[in-house]
Protein backbone atom coordinates (compact mmCIF):
# COMPACT_ATOMS: atom_id res chain seq x y z
CA UNK A 1 0.00 0.00 0.00
CA UNK A 2 1.03 3.13 -1.11
CA UNK A 3 0.79 6.14 2.04
CA UNK A 4 1.31 8.53 -1.45
CA UNK A 5 -1.93 7.38 -2.64
CA UNK A 6 -3.67 9.13 0.26
CA UNK A 7 -2.60 12.56 -0.14
CA UNK A 8 -3.42 12.52 -3.59
CA UNK A 9 -6.64 11.18 -3.38
CA UNK A 10 -7.07 13.70 -0.63
CA UNK A 11 -5.46 16.38 -2.20
CA UNK A 12 -8.05 19.13 -2.62
CA UNK A 13 -6.71 20.01 -6.54
CA UNK A 14 -7.52 16.47 -6.67
CA UNK A 15 -9.90 17.26 -10.21
CA UNK A 16 -12.70 15.60 -8.95
CA UNK A 17 -15.27 18.84 -9.25
CA UNK A 18 -15.39 19.85 -5.58
CA UNK A 19 -13.84 23.25 -6.08
CA UNK A 20 -17.91 24.08 -7.22
CA UNK A 21 -18.97 22.89 -4.31
CA UNK A 22 -19.34 25.00 -0.49
CA UNK A 23 -21.00 21.90 1.47
CA UNK A 24 -23.76 24.35 2.40
CA UNK A 25 -21.56 27.28 3.80
CA UNK A 26 -22.76 29.63 1.12
CA UNK A 27 -26.33 28.49 2.46
CA UNK A 28 -25.28 29.18 6.00
CA UNK A 29 -23.25 32.63 5.53
CA UNK A 30 -26.24 34.22 3.54
CA UNK A 31 -28.33 32.71 6.44
CA UNK A 32 -25.74 34.72 8.67
CA UNK A 33 -24.72 31.11 10.94
CA UNK A 34 -21.64 31.71 9.33
CA UNK A 35 -19.42 34.80 10.15
CA UNK A 36 -16.16 34.44 10.83
CA UNK A 37 -14.02 31.72 11.93
CA UNK A 38 -15.84 30.68 15.36
CA UNK A 39 -19.02 29.76 13.48
CA UNK A 40 -17.26 28.70 10.92
CA UNK A 41 -16.08 25.97 13.10
CA UNK A 42 -19.23 25.17 14.58
CA UNK A 43 -20.41 24.59 11.39
CA UNK A 44 -17.95 22.32 10.38
CA UNK A 45 -17.99 20.38 13.47
CA UNK A 46 -21.97 20.00 13.01
CA UNK A 47 -21.36 18.71 9.39
CA UNK A 48 -18.36 16.93 9.90
CA UNK A 49 -20.55 14.51 12.88
CA UNK A 50 -23.63 14.26 10.95
CA UNK A 51 -23.04 14.17 6.73
CA UNK A 52 -19.20 13.67 7.20
CA UNK A 53 -19.84 10.61 9.71
CA UNK A 54 -22.18 8.81 7.33
CA UNK A 55 -20.13 9.53 4.33
CA UNK A 56 -16.77 8.35 5.96
CA UNK A 57 -19.04 5.25 6.70
CA UNK A 58 -19.96 4.53 3.13
CA UNK A 59 -16.70 5.13 1.88
CA UNK A 60 -14.98 2.79 4.63
CA UNK A 61 -17.77 -0.15 3.90
CA UNK A 62 -16.88 0.46 -0.40
CA UNK A 63 -13.30 0.38 0.32
CA UNK A 64 -13.95 -2.91 1.98
CA UNK A 65 -15.63 -4.35 -1.25
CA UNK A 66 -19.30 -3.71 -0.08
CA UNK A 67 -22.17 -3.97 -2.76
CA UNK A 68 -21.52 -0.45 -4.53
CA UNK A 69 -25.40 -0.61 -5.36
CA UNK A 70 -27.03 -1.16 -1.72
CA UNK A 71 -24.40 1.73 -0.79
CA UNK A 72 -25.86 3.93 -2.73
CA UNK A 73 -29.43 2.91 -2.04
CA UNK A 74 -28.11 3.45 1.85
CA UNK A 75 -26.32 7.07 0.96
CA UNK A 76 -29.79 8.13 -0.93
CA UNK A 77 -32.32 6.99 2.40
CA UNK A 78 -29.36 8.76 4.53
CA UNK A 79 -29.79 12.07 2.12
CA UNK A 80 -33.42 14.11 2.28
CA UNK A 81 -32.23 16.57 -0.14
CA UNK A 82 -33.25 16.20 -3.77
CA UNK A 83 -30.85 18.51 -4.37
CA UNK A 84 -27.97 17.34 -2.17
CA UNK A 85 -28.37 13.66 -3.73
CA UNK A 86 -28.24 15.07 -7.61
CA UNK A 87 -24.99 16.77 -6.30
CA UNK A 88 -23.96 13.66 -4.86
CA UNK A 89 -23.94 11.65 -8.04
CA UNK A 90 -22.65 14.44 -9.76
CA UNK A 91 -19.87 14.31 -7.62
CA UNK A 92 -19.42 10.62 -8.07
CA UNK A 93 -19.66 10.92 -11.66
CA UNK A 94 -16.86 13.37 -11.48
CA UNK A 95 -14.81 11.78 -8.98
CA UNK A 96 -14.94 8.19 -11.02
CA UNK A 97 -13.68 10.26 -14.20
CA UNK A 98 -10.64 11.39 -12.52
CA UNK A 99 -10.07 8.02 -10.33
CA UNK A 100 -10.50 5.80 -13.30
CA UNK A 101 -7.41 7.73 -15.27
CA UNK A 102 -5.09 7.74 -11.64
CA UNK A 103 -5.76 3.85 -10.96
CA UNK A 104 -7.49 2.13 -13.95
CA UNK A 105 -8.57 -0.80 -12.26
CA UNK A 106 -11.70 -3.32 -13.54
CA UNK A 107 -13.72 -2.38 -10.14
CA UNK A 108 -13.77 1.31 -10.79
CA UNK A 109 -14.99 0.41 -14.82
CA UNK A 110 -17.48 -1.80 -13.31
CA UNK A 111 -18.87 1.00 -11.42
CA UNK A 112 -19.00 3.41 -14.20
CA UNK A 113 -21.11 0.66 -15.88
CA UNK A 114 -23.17 0.19 -13.43
CA UNK A 115 -24.34 4.31 -12.46
CA UNK A 116 -23.19 5.87 -15.86
CA UNK A 117 -24.31 9.26 -14.59
CA UNK A 118 -22.55 8.25 -10.78
CA UNK A 119 -23.00 6.83 -8.12
CA UNK A 120 -22.61 8.75 -4.66
CA UNK A 121 -19.62 10.41 -4.10
CA UNK A 122 -18.75 8.61 -1.22
CA UNK A 123 -19.46 4.64 -3.11
CA UNK A 124 -17.33 6.02 -5.37
CA UNK A 125 -14.39 7.13 -3.20
CA UNK A 126 -14.41 4.09 -1.53
CA UNK A 127 -13.96 2.25 -4.54
CA UNK A 128 -11.29 4.75 -5.56
CA UNK A 129 -9.49 4.32 -2.46
CA UNK A 130 -9.58 0.19 -3.28
CA UNK A 131 -8.25 1.04 -7.32
CA UNK A 132 -5.02 3.01 -5.35
CA UNK A 133 -4.52 0.21 -2.62
CA UNK A 134 -5.75 2.11 -0.12
CA UNK A 135 -7.64 1.15 3.27
CA UNK A 136 -11.48 2.10 4.74
CA UNK A 137 -9.66 3.85 7.19
CA UNK A 138 -8.07 5.64 4.65
CA UNK A 139 -11.38 6.24 2.45
CA UNK A 140 -12.81 7.47 5.60
CA UNK A 141 -10.51 10.45 6.28
CA UNK A 142 -10.60 11.49 2.81
CA UNK A 143 -14.37 11.54 3.64
CA UNK A 144 -14.56 13.12 6.51
CA UNK A 145 -11.31 15.66 5.72
CA UNK A 146 -13.71 16.55 2.49
CA UNK A 147 -16.46 16.87 4.93
CA UNK A 148 -14.39 20.14 6.43
CA UNK A 149 -12.11 21.35 4.23
CA UNK A 150 -14.52 22.01 1.33
CA UNK A 151 -17.27 24.46 3.79
CA UNK A 152 -13.55 25.93 4.82
CA UNK A 153 -12.16 26.97 1.33
CA UNK A 154 -15.53 28.07 0.22
CA UNK A 155 -15.72 30.21 3.20
CA UNK A 156 -12.65 31.81 2.74
CA UNK A 157 -14.11 33.09 -0.90
CA UNK A 158 -17.17 33.74 0.54
CA UNK A 159 -16.54 36.04 3.60
CA UNK A 160 -12.97 36.74 2.45
CA UNK A 161 -11.95 35.12 5.54
CA UNK A 162 -8.32 35.44 6.99
CA UNK A 163 -7.12 32.20 4.83
CA UNK A 164 -4.81 31.30 8.05
CA UNK A 165 -7.78 31.12 10.33
CA UNK A 166 -9.63 29.63 7.72
CA UNK A 167 -6.87 26.79 7.46
CA UNK A 168 -6.69 26.80 11.87
CA UNK A 169 -10.18 25.93 11.49
CA UNK A 170 -9.68 22.37 10.19
CA UNK A 171 -6.45 21.66 12.10
CA UNK A 172 -8.02 22.40 15.53
CA UNK A 173 -11.02 19.60 13.73
CA UNK A 174 -8.53 17.28 13.10
CA UNK A 175 -8.56 15.00 16.62
CA UNK A 176 -12.73 15.22 16.00
CA UNK A 177 -11.90 13.85 12.96
CA UNK A 178 -9.59 10.81 14.02
CA UNK A 179 -12.87 10.17 16.00
CA UNK A 180 -15.50 9.88 13.27
CA UNK A 181 -13.20 8.01 11.16
CA UNK A 182 -12.78 5.21 13.87
CA UNK A 183 -16.65 5.25 14.18
CA UNK A 184 -17.30 5.23 10.80
CA UNK A 185 -14.73 2.28 9.93
CA UNK A 186 -16.55 0.46 13.44
CA UNK A 187 -19.97 0.66 11.43
CA UNK A 188 -18.30 -0.38 7.90
CA UNK A 189 -17.20 -3.55 9.62
CA UNK A 190 -20.24 -4.16 10.16
CA UNK A 191 -21.82 -4.22 6.49
CA UNK A 192 -20.29 -7.23 5.58
CA UNK A 193 -22.73 -9.03 8.46
CA UNK A 194 -25.59 -6.79 8.80
CA UNK A 195 -26.23 -4.94 5.72
CA UNK A 196 -26.19 -1.15 4.66
CA UNK A 197 -28.91 -0.70 8.06
CA UNK A 198 -25.54 -0.74 10.06
CA UNK A 199 -24.48 2.41 8.65
CA UNK A 200 -24.90 5.40 10.83
CA UNK A 201 -28.09 7.67 9.78
CA UNK A 202 -26.88 10.97 11.34
CA UNK A 203 -28.27 14.16 9.33
CA UNK A 204 -28.77 18.01 9.37
CA UNK A 205 -31.62 19.24 8.64
CA UNK A 206 -30.67 22.64 8.00
CA UNK A 207 -27.73 21.61 5.54
CA UNK A 208 -30.59 19.78 3.96
CA UNK A 209 -33.09 22.44 3.75
CA UNK A 210 -30.33 24.82 3.10
CA UNK A 211 -29.35 23.43 0.48
CA UNK A 212 -33.02 23.45 -1.35
CA UNK A 213 -32.97 26.99 -0.55
CA UNK A 214 -29.78 27.78 -2.34
CA UNK A 215 -30.59 25.70 -5.21
CA UNK A 216 -33.09 28.27 -5.72
CA UNK A 217 -31.60 31.69 -5.88
CA UNK A 218 -30.77 33.23 -8.96
CA UNK A 219 -26.84 34.37 -7.72
CA UNK A 220 -24.93 32.11 -6.19
CA UNK A 221 -21.42 31.69 -6.38
CA UNK A 222 -21.36 27.36 -5.72
CA UNK A 223 -23.13 24.83 -7.39
CA UNK A 224 -24.44 23.69 -3.69
CA UNK B 1 -5.62 11.40 -33.29
CA UNK B 2 -6.38 9.27 -30.60
CA UNK B 3 -4.27 9.96 -27.85
CA UNK B 4 -3.52 6.48 -26.44
CA UNK B 5 -5.56 6.35 -23.16
CA UNK B 6 -7.12 3.16 -24.48
CA UNK B 7 -9.53 1.69 -21.56
CA UNK B 8 -9.02 -2.17 -21.86
CA UNK B 9 -12.40 -2.62 -19.89
CA UNK B 10 -14.61 -0.73 -22.00
CA UNK B 11 -16.56 1.24 -19.83
CA UNK B 12 -17.84 4.61 -20.49
CA UNK B 13 -15.44 7.47 -21.98
CA UNK B 14 -13.50 8.55 -19.80
CA UNK B 15 -10.58 10.63 -21.37
CA UNK B 16 -11.51 13.43 -22.49
CA UNK B 17 -9.21 14.05 -25.07
CA UNK B 18 -10.65 10.92 -26.96
CA UNK B 19 -11.62 11.93 -30.69
CA UNK B 20 -14.14 8.94 -30.28
CA UNK B 21 -17.07 7.73 -28.39
CA UNK B 22 -17.88 4.52 -26.78
CA UNK B 23 -19.13 3.60 -29.28
CA UNK B 24 -16.60 4.11 -32.03
CA UNK B 25 -18.86 7.72 -33.50
CA UNK B 26 -16.39 10.41 -33.65
CA UNK B 27 -17.07 12.69 -31.12
CA UNK B 28 -18.10 16.42 -32.11
CA UNK B 29 -15.43 19.16 -32.51
CA UNK B 30 -14.64 20.98 -28.99
CA UNK B 31 -14.29 24.96 -29.36
CA UNK B 32 -13.43 26.80 -26.50
CA UNK B 33 -14.08 31.02 -26.27
CA UNK B 34 -12.61 32.73 -23.30
CA UNK B 35 -11.30 36.19 -22.56
CA UNK B 36 -11.84 39.12 -19.89
CA UNK B 37 -15.21 40.08 -18.44
CA UNK B 38 -17.01 42.20 -21.18
CA UNK B 39 -15.09 41.66 -24.30
CA UNK B 40 -18.48 40.02 -26.20
CA UNK B 41 -18.08 36.11 -25.80
CA UNK B 42 -21.56 35.29 -25.38
CA UNK B 43 -22.35 37.78 -27.96
CA UNK B 44 -20.04 36.15 -30.60
CA UNK B 45 -21.05 32.69 -29.32
CA UNK B 46 -24.74 34.03 -30.27
CA UNK B 47 -23.61 35.22 -33.28
CA UNK B 48 -21.57 32.04 -34.01
CA UNK B 49 -24.86 30.11 -33.40
CA UNK B 50 -27.23 32.07 -36.34
CA UNK B 51 -24.38 31.33 -38.86
CA UNK B 52 -23.31 27.85 -38.16
CA UNK B 53 -26.91 26.49 -37.19
CA UNK B 54 -28.36 25.41 -40.15
CA UNK B 55 -24.87 23.51 -42.17
CA UNK B 56 -23.89 22.17 -39.22
CA UNK B 57 -25.18 20.19 -35.75
CA UNK B 58 -24.30 22.53 -32.91
CA UNK B 59 -24.73 23.28 -29.06
CA UNK B 60 -23.37 25.45 -26.18
CA UNK B 61 -21.72 24.95 -22.57
CA UNK B 62 -21.65 27.82 -20.77
CA UNK B 63 -19.35 28.75 -17.46
CA UNK B 64 -21.11 31.34 -15.42
CA UNK B 65 -19.42 32.77 -12.66
CA UNK B 66 -22.16 33.17 -10.31
CA UNK B 67 -25.36 32.94 -12.55
CA UNK B 68 -26.95 31.36 -15.12
CA UNK B 69 -26.77 34.89 -17.63
CA UNK B 70 -24.90 33.39 -20.22
CA UNK B 71 -27.36 30.73 -20.63
CA UNK B 72 -30.29 32.53 -20.24
CA UNK B 73 -29.24 35.31 -22.55
CA UNK B 74 -28.56 32.32 -25.33
CA UNK B 75 -32.06 30.57 -24.54
CA UNK B 76 -33.62 33.98 -24.86
CA UNK B 77 -32.10 35.36 -28.29
CA UNK B 78 -33.38 31.71 -28.96
CA UNK B 79 -29.93 31.07 -30.78
CA UNK B 80 -30.48 27.52 -30.57
CA UNK B 81 -33.23 25.08 -29.16
CA UNK B 82 -33.16 24.97 -25.03
CA UNK B 83 -31.76 21.41 -25.28
CA UNK B 84 -28.78 22.02 -27.13
CA UNK B 85 -27.54 24.54 -24.38
CA UNK B 86 -26.25 23.99 -20.50
CA UNK B 87 -25.05 25.91 -18.16
CA UNK B 88 -22.04 24.41 -15.87
CA UNK B 89 -21.86 25.95 -12.28
CA UNK B 90 -18.14 26.96 -11.52
CA UNK B 91 -17.41 27.56 -7.90
CA UNK B 92 -16.57 31.14 -8.14
CA UNK B 93 -13.49 30.49 -9.72
CA UNK B 94 -14.11 30.04 -13.85
CA UNK B 95 -10.28 28.85 -15.14
CA UNK B 96 -10.58 26.03 -12.57
CA UNK B 97 -13.23 24.43 -14.39
CA UNK B 98 -12.14 24.88 -17.78
CA UNK B 99 -8.40 23.91 -17.31
CA UNK B 100 -7.60 22.50 -13.88
CA UNK B 101 -10.56 20.19 -13.17
CA UNK B 102 -12.50 20.22 -16.70
CA UNK B 103 -15.00 16.87 -14.94
CA UNK B 104 -18.03 19.16 -15.29
CA UNK B 105 -17.36 20.55 -18.65
CA UNK B 106 -16.91 16.80 -19.94
CA UNK B 107 -20.32 15.89 -18.35
CA UNK B 108 -21.83 18.61 -19.71
CA UNK B 109 -20.21 17.77 -23.49
CA UNK B 110 -20.88 14.43 -22.92
CA UNK B 111 -24.33 14.52 -21.69
CA UNK B 112 -25.17 17.19 -24.74
CA UNK B 113 -23.65 14.37 -27.46
CA UNK B 114 -26.16 11.66 -25.64
CA UNK B 115 -28.76 13.86 -25.59
CA UNK B 116 -29.22 15.64 -28.73
CA UNK B 117 -26.92 14.17 -30.91
CA UNK B 118 -25.06 13.46 -33.41
CA UNK B 119 -23.20 16.64 -32.64
CA UNK B 120 -20.80 18.24 -35.32
CA UNK B 121 -20.27 21.01 -32.73
CA UNK B 122 -19.97 21.94 -29.27
CA UNK B 123 -18.91 25.35 -28.02
CA UNK B 124 -17.92 25.93 -24.24
CA UNK B 125 -17.58 29.37 -23.62
CA UNK B 126 -15.96 30.27 -20.41
CA UNK B 127 -17.41 32.86 -17.41
CA UNK B 128 -15.35 36.32 -18.30
CA UNK B 129 -12.13 35.74 -16.44
CA UNK B 130 -8.74 37.16 -16.84
CA UNK B 131 -6.08 36.96 -19.12
CA UNK B 132 -4.28 34.27 -18.10
CA UNK B 133 -7.29 31.82 -18.76
CA UNK B 134 -6.79 29.28 -21.00
CA UNK B 135 -8.70 25.66 -21.40
CA UNK B 136 -7.19 22.42 -20.82
CA UNK B 137 -6.60 20.54 -23.99
CA UNK B 138 -8.31 17.50 -22.20
CA UNK B 139 -11.64 19.74 -22.63
CA UNK B 140 -11.33 21.50 -26.26
CA UNK B 141 -9.90 20.78 -29.28
CA UNK B 142 -9.55 24.19 -30.17
CA UNK B 143 -9.87 27.95 -28.12
CA UNK B 144 -10.65 31.36 -29.31
CA UNK B 145 -9.02 34.25 -27.23
CA UNK B 146 -11.54 37.46 -26.97
CA UNK B 147 -10.69 40.86 -26.32
CA UNK B 148 -12.36 44.26 -27.12
CA UNK B 149 -10.43 47.04 -28.10
CA UNK B 150 -12.26 49.09 -25.50
CA UNK B 151 -10.59 47.28 -22.70
CA UNK B 152 -7.33 48.88 -23.85
CA UNK B 153 -5.03 48.80 -26.71
CA UNK B 154 -2.37 47.71 -25.02
CA UNK B 155 -3.91 44.32 -24.02
CA UNK B 156 -1.99 42.75 -27.21
CA UNK B 157 1.16 43.99 -26.40
CA UNK B 158 1.25 42.73 -22.70
CA UNK B 159 0.33 39.29 -23.93
CA UNK B 160 0.08 36.27 -21.42
CA UNK B 161 -1.57 32.94 -22.11
CA UNK B 162 -5.10 33.96 -24.05
CA UNK B 163 -3.29 36.20 -26.51
CA UNK B 164 -0.63 34.84 -27.45
CA UNK B 165 -1.33 30.91 -27.80
CA UNK B 166 -5.17 30.91 -28.30
CA UNK B 167 -5.83 29.16 -31.89
CA UNK B 168 -7.35 31.95 -32.67
CA UNK B 169 -7.53 35.80 -31.37
CA UNK B 170 -10.52 38.02 -31.73
CA UNK B 171 -10.12 41.40 -31.03
CA UNK B 172 -13.88 42.77 -30.30
CA UNK B 173 -15.85 45.59 -31.01
CA UNK B 174 -13.64 47.33 -33.70
CA UNK B 175 -17.10 49.91 -34.01
CA UNK B 176 -15.95 51.24 -30.43
CA UNK B 177 -12.01 51.83 -31.57
CA UNK B 178 -12.49 55.82 -32.50
CA UNK B 179 -14.38 56.69 -29.59
CA UNK B 180 -12.32 55.14 -27.47
CA UNK B 181 -9.14 55.93 -28.58
CA UNK B 182 -7.78 52.39 -29.56
CA UNK B 183 -5.29 52.15 -32.51
CA UNK B 184 -6.10 49.24 -34.30
CA UNK B 185 -3.01 49.01 -36.33
CA UNK B 186 -0.86 49.50 -33.48
CA UNK B 187 -3.10 46.29 -31.71
CA UNK B 188 -2.59 44.34 -34.93
CA UNK B 189 0.93 44.57 -34.61
CA UNK B 190 1.11 43.71 -31.22
CA UNK B 191 -1.03 40.90 -31.91
CA UNK B 192 1.11 39.30 -34.85
CA UNK B 193 4.74 39.86 -32.67
CA UNK B 194 2.70 38.16 -29.74
CA UNK B 195 1.48 35.18 -32.29
CA UNK B 196 4.04 33.67 -33.80
CA UNK B 197 2.11 33.44 -36.97
CA UNK B 198 -1.35 32.26 -35.30
CA UNK B 199 -4.58 34.03 -36.59
CA UNK B 200 -6.01 37.13 -35.49
CA UNK B 201 -9.82 38.18 -36.66
CA UNK B 202 -10.95 41.78 -35.87
CA UNK B 203 -14.70 42.12 -35.76
CA UNK B 204 -17.44 44.16 -34.83
CA UNK B 205 -20.83 42.21 -34.33
CA UNK B 206 -23.07 45.50 -35.09
CA UNK B 207 -21.17 45.70 -39.13
CA UNK B 208 -22.82 43.13 -41.47
CA UNK B 209 -20.28 40.80 -41.75
CA UNK B 210 -20.09 40.29 -37.79
CA UNK B 211 -19.01 36.89 -36.98
CA UNK B 212 -17.81 36.20 -40.42
CA UNK B 213 -14.74 35.32 -39.85
CA UNK B 214 -14.72 33.57 -37.14
CA UNK B 215 -17.80 31.12 -38.09
CA UNK B 216 -15.20 30.34 -41.55
CA UNK B 217 -12.11 29.65 -38.72
CA UNK B 218 -14.79 27.14 -37.31
CA UNK B 219 -15.80 25.41 -40.96
CA UNK B 220 -12.07 25.26 -41.48
CA UNK B 221 -11.48 23.33 -37.95
CA UNK B 222 -14.24 21.31 -38.64
CA UNK B 223 -13.02 20.28 -42.12
CA UNK B 224 -9.81 19.09 -40.64
CA UNK B 225 -11.54 17.33 -38.00
CA UNK B 226 -14.34 15.33 -40.24
CA UNK B 227 -11.62 15.06 -42.49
Amino acid sequence: MSRAALLVLADGRFPAGGHAHSGGAEAAVRAGRVTGAASLEDFCRGRLHTTGLVAAAVAAAAALGADPGELDAAADARTPSPTLRRAARRLGRQLLRAGRVAWPSAELDALAERFPKGAHQPVVLGVAARAAGLGPADAAYCAAYESVSGPVSATVRLLGLDPFEATAVSARLAPEMDTVVSRAVGTARRVAGEGADALPAASAPLLETGAEAHAGWAVRLFAT
Amino acid sequence: MHLGHSLSHGGPEVVGADARRPDGVRRALRIGLGGPVGSGKTATVAALCRLLRDEVSLAVVTNDIYTREDAEFLLREAVLPPERITAVETGACPHTAIRDDISANLEAVEDLEDEVGPLDVILVESGGDNLTATFSKGLVDAQIFVIDVAGGDDIPRKGGPGVTTADLLVVNKTDLAPHVGSDLARMAADARAQRDGLPVVFQSLRSEEGARDVAAWVRERLAVWTA
